[in-house]
Parts: structure tokens; sequence; C-alpha cells
């Protein structure tokens, strides 16, 4: 179990971490989702005990990181951005030191072998840790992490430099973990959350801005009473006739997206379901429609719309941004 | 704390650096024993001893340079600090290290006293006593290495910034003869270093040099664990 009240870190004048607050159950997986900057190491470098917070606390598995580091450690496992590596010994040699490290009771041999073979690192047991490539030293970290069988596994980055097998394996791995252990693992991926974790901290600029579990957070800022829809014909006359629908609060003209096709952004009260009269009122005018989608978010989406403080219009912004690209390539 | 030792130890024979450190004070005690004992034909080795004073302060900051530097270089400091090993035992585990290869450094000395007992009588007592204080200024060379190993990112920095703090160990002895008041001079004095090793070298073991010594390699190494400390809270 991990609680944190109210961390704050302060480096000199600048704050990396503002007053944040969450819990992680055992048994769950957290994902730490935020941009480059963010403070998504810092908060973890503060769980961990590497570096102390400014105010504020962290609890691992009920004990005070700060007041007691030493019990708390021993329940942590932790992968730092850049895996704590010596490229002067060899694979085993540096896990055995590991092992040494932790105290850890467990049988050395077999806990090691086992490990060995979860990240798949056993064929290159013998060989130095600097000859051996990105991808490999990142799973070496992560073995490092896995050495003792800690309750809890702070991970930050963990498929960084993986190949594509590796990051589907890594990630079943960690969700196979995670139903024993407590697990929190940042990532700028959000499939990779998505795919990963129960539930989701976003965090902008050092503060949370969203917690809730994957599914909820996706559905509450989706937006279903959203649409997209095409036709062609005078789109100044459309967007009068779809004005008129029960329930639509604004209709924008987006673009001519072919010639005498538009485009149109469509927006209901929340809740409202207004496809079949948009469907309706356009077939009762003899407008085709060409196109109808509602204006579901994606997690990245979302994730724009909750880091740059933007709720509306997060999907215009895109297709807009989008377009700019089209543009571009075409000359 | 042990861990953290042997991991060190095998890193300074992975690398040349164990090898060509031991070599190289191996070479220093032989051309000193040739020059100032064989040559003059006498089994007293007292300027061996005196010799080795600079040579020790000079080379011991190249095997502390990069105990704890390269650690802040590489980040493998986050898998010892949050590792459940408190700091005191981490600073210990990195001194034993450095010291351990000293001990072997000081077996040639054994090696010499059993020479020479073949052509002469060799007094035990002036050559165990020698190596224990050499090994006293070596624990607090490397203490002293440690520290400023401590502070700095890049070896280069911390080899040149020790040594620079051992001849300022050297140079105790100049600003004392230049103190304007008596009891000033005696103040100064009582911290020479080489004074207090000299002692050594010329057969007086007394209590007073072991504890100066002793206590200074363990402000250095309680330092090291503070300036540890701190970089936590900064
Ligand atoms: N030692 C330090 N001194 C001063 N500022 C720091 C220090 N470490 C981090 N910061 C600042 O704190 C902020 C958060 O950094 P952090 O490394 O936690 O971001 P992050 O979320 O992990 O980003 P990334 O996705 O790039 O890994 C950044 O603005 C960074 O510049
Ligand atoms: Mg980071």
């Amino acid at each position: 179990m991990i609680e944190v009240r109210n961390l704050t870190k302060q480096y000199g004048s600048k704050t990396a971490v503002k007053n944040i607050s969450f819990s992680v159950n055992e048994g769950e997986i957290l994902g730490f989702l935020g941009p480059n900057g963010a403070g998504k190491s810092t908060t973890m470098n503060m769980l961990t005990g590497y570096i102390s917070s400014t105010s504020g606390i962290a609890k691992i598995n009920g004990i005070d990181i700060l007041e007691d580091p030493i019990s708390a450690k021993k329940c942590i496992g932790y992968l730092p951005e850049k895996p704590p590596v010596y490229g002067d010994m060899t694979v085993k040699e540096y896990l055995n030191f590991v092992y040494k490290l932790k105290k850890s009771k467990l049988p050395r041999e077999s806990h090691l072998a086992e490990i060995c073979e979860l990240v798949k690192i056993t064929d290159v047991k013998n060989r130095l840790i600097r000859n051996l490539s990105k991808g490999y030293q990142q799973r070496v970290g992560f073995a490092q992490a896995l050495v003792g069988n800690p309750g809890v596994l702070i991970l930050d980055e963990p498929t960084v430099g993986l190949d594509p097998k590796q990051i589907i394996e890594i990630r079943t791995l960690i969700k196979r973990l995670g139903k024993h252990h407590t697990v929190i693992l940042s990532s700028h991926i959000l499939p990779e959350v998505q795919a990963v974790c129960d539930r989701i901290v976003v965090i902008s600029s050092g503060s949370i801005v969203a917690n809730d579990t994957t599914d909820a957070l996706a559905r509450n800022l989706s937006s279903d009473h959203k649409l997209v829809v095409r036709s062609e014909g005078n789109p100044e006359e459309i967007k009068k006739l779809l004005s008129g629908i029960q329930g639509m609060e604004r209709v924008h003209i987006n673009r001519e997206a072919e010639p005498g096709v538009y485009e149109f952004f469509l927006e209901a009260k929340q809740g409202a379901d207004i496809r079949r009269d948009v469907s309706k009122k356009l077939s009762s005018r003899n407008y085709p429609i060409l196109l109808m989608k509602s204006n579901e978010l994606t997690l990245e989406e979302i994730f724009l719309k909750l880091t740059t403080g933007d709720n509306y219009g997060g999907l215009e912004k895109y297709e807009k941004a989008l377009d700019s690209k089209e543009k571009e390539s075409g000359k | 704390m042990f861990a953290i030792m042997k991991r060190e130890l095998l890193s300074y024979f992975t690398s040349p650096l164990g090898y060509v450190f031991i070599a190289v004070f191996y070479l220093f005690s032989g051309i000193f024993l040739f020059l100032f004992t064989l040559t003059s034909q006498s089994a007293d080795m007292s300027y061996v001893y005196t010799g080795m004073f600079f040579v020790m302060l000079i080379m011991i900051p190249i095997l502390t340079m990069r105990l704890m530097a390269e650690e802040n270089k590489q980040k493998t400091d986050q898998l010892l600090l949050t590792s459940p090993v408190s700091l005191p035992r981490l600073v210990m585990g990195k001194f034993l290290s450095a010291f351990a290869i000293l001990l072997i450094c000081m077996l040639i000395f054994l090696v010499y006293g059993i020479v020479l007992s073949c052509f002469a009588s060799v007094n035990w007592a002036v050559i165990l006593g020698n190596i224990v204080g050499m090994l006293l200024l070596g624990a607090l060379c490397v203490s002293a290495g440690l520290f400023v190993s401590t502070l700095t990112e890049n070896q280069m920095i911390a080899a040149v910034g020790s040594i620079g703090l051992n001849i300022a160990f050297i140079l105790v002895d100049s600003f004392a003869s230049v103190m304007p008041t008596k009891f000033l001079q005696e103040v100064i004095y009582s911290l020479s270093f080489f004074s207090r090793y000299n002692e050594f070298t010329i057969g007086i073991f007394s209590l007073s040099n072991i504890f100066f010594f002793a206590s200074v390699a363990f402000i250095f190494l309680f330092l090291t664990v503070r300036v540890l400390e701190k970089r936590r809270w900064s």
C-alpha cells in the first residue's frame, strides 16, 4: 500500500511537485501519467526515499519513508528513470550484489534464476553490463527491482527502450505482478497505461489534474453528445436547420472537407442523444449525410485536454493541427 | 556494508586501477628502499617511511576518486540510496574497499623486513609500528578522498580536489613557522600531520598520534555521511 498526502518538492524557487495526494491499494496498478517535466520522476524519488520531500507525507505499507527509511525501503523495488546498473559487472554479479544489498532471505540461486527468466536475461547472464544494448540494460534494471520480491513496485517508465515484443511481455508481467503487489508505473504513453493500469493519475506541471479508474476517465471526459457531421449543401442553411434541434447547444461549421461538402461540429446538452434528430432533419431537406461520428475522445485527447487546461473543443484543435500538417506535406 | 565493499574491490580489479596502484606503490617503496637503505648499508628503514608519507598523500586520491563520483554520474547512487542500507554503512563499505587495497600494499613492508632480517638484525616492533602508522595515515587520506569524491560527479575533479586537500595537510607545518605568537605556533604544530607521522618513522608509537589520525579520519567519514544526507534535502 502506498499513501501520499500533500507531498511537495521544491528545488530552490522552482516547485517540481505541488501538494499532491493519492493512494494505491494492494493488488492495484496505478498509472502515473504526465508530459515531460511534470514531476513524475521527482514524485517517485520521494516515494523511494532517494530525495526527501519539502513537505507532506509518503507512507509505504504504513511506514513513513522519512521516519523509518530502512524498513520502508525493504518493501520497495524501484526502477529509476535510468537503470542503476554497474557497467563493470556481469549481470549475474550485479544481481548477486543487489540480492545482498537488499538482504533478501529468499533462496538465492533459484530466486535470481526465476527473475532472469521473467525478464528474459538468462542468456546474457555472464556478460558485462556495459556491453549490453540499452534494452537489455533496461531489463537488468527491471530485474533489480524484482530482487527480494518486494511488495511495492515503483517503476519509472519501465518499457522505455524495449522492442515491441518485449514491451508486450513486460506489460503482461507487470499486470501479473499487479495481482499481488502494489505497483506504480509512470509513462507518457497512453495506450500503455490504458492497457496495464487499473487507475490513472494524471499530473501536469507538478499538480494532479485527474485521478480516476481508466474506464471512468475515458467515460467522463469523452463526449457522446458531441458529433462530427459532414453533409453536402449550403452550410449556412444546414447550420440553421441543425440549430433548431431540441437540446442543441452549438453548431460550428468547421471547414469544407470536399468541394461542396462541409464538416460541422455539433454539441448538444450533456447526455442528449441527437443522432436520430440530426439524421431526420437533414434527410427531410435532402441533405445527404456523408459522415457522422461521435466526437469520442481518445485518451490522447483527454490527456491533452487535461494537461493543456483546454476544456473546450479538444478535437477541433486536434483536427486543425492535422490539417495544417496535411497542408505542409502537400506543398 | 560488506556487499558494497566487495563490489568496490571487484571493480578495482576488473579495471586495471587496483593492479596499477599496488604496482606503483611497490615500485616507489622499492626505489626508496634501494636509495635510503640498501645503498647506505643499513637496516634502518626510517627514510623509506618518510618517503612513503608523500607517496601516499599524492597517490591515494587516485584510489578514492571514483568511489562516489562515479555513482553520482551513472546515477547508480539511486540503487544504493533506495536500498535498505543506512548511510554510515554505505560510507563504511566504500571506505573499507580502498582501505583493503592499502592493506595489500602494506604487505611489501613485511617482505622487506624478512629480506633485511637475513642480512642484519631487524627491529620488528619498529616495522610493525610503521605499518600501523602508514595505515593510519592511509585511513585519513582515504576518508578525505571519499569525502571529496562525494561532492562531485567528475572523477578528475575529485582526484585534483583531494590531492589539493592533502597538500594542504603537508603545508600545515609551514604555517607554524610564520605564526606570530608561540602559542599559535604550538597549536598549529600540534595539528602537523608530518611531525606526527614522523614520530612513527623514528620508532615512537604514541597513543595521541594514533588518536589524532583516527579522529581526523572519522571526521571526514562523518562529513561524507552528512553530505549524502544533505543532498537529499536540497
Ligand atoms: N535536481 C533538480 N534541480 C532542479 N530542478 C529539478 C531537479 N530535478 C528535477 N527538476 C525539475 O523538476 C521538474 C520535474 O522533473 P521530473 O524529472 O520529475 O519530470 P518527469 O515527469 O519525470 O519528466 P520526464 O517525463 O521527462 O521524465 C522539471 O521541471 C525539472 O526541471
Ligand atoms: Mg521522468
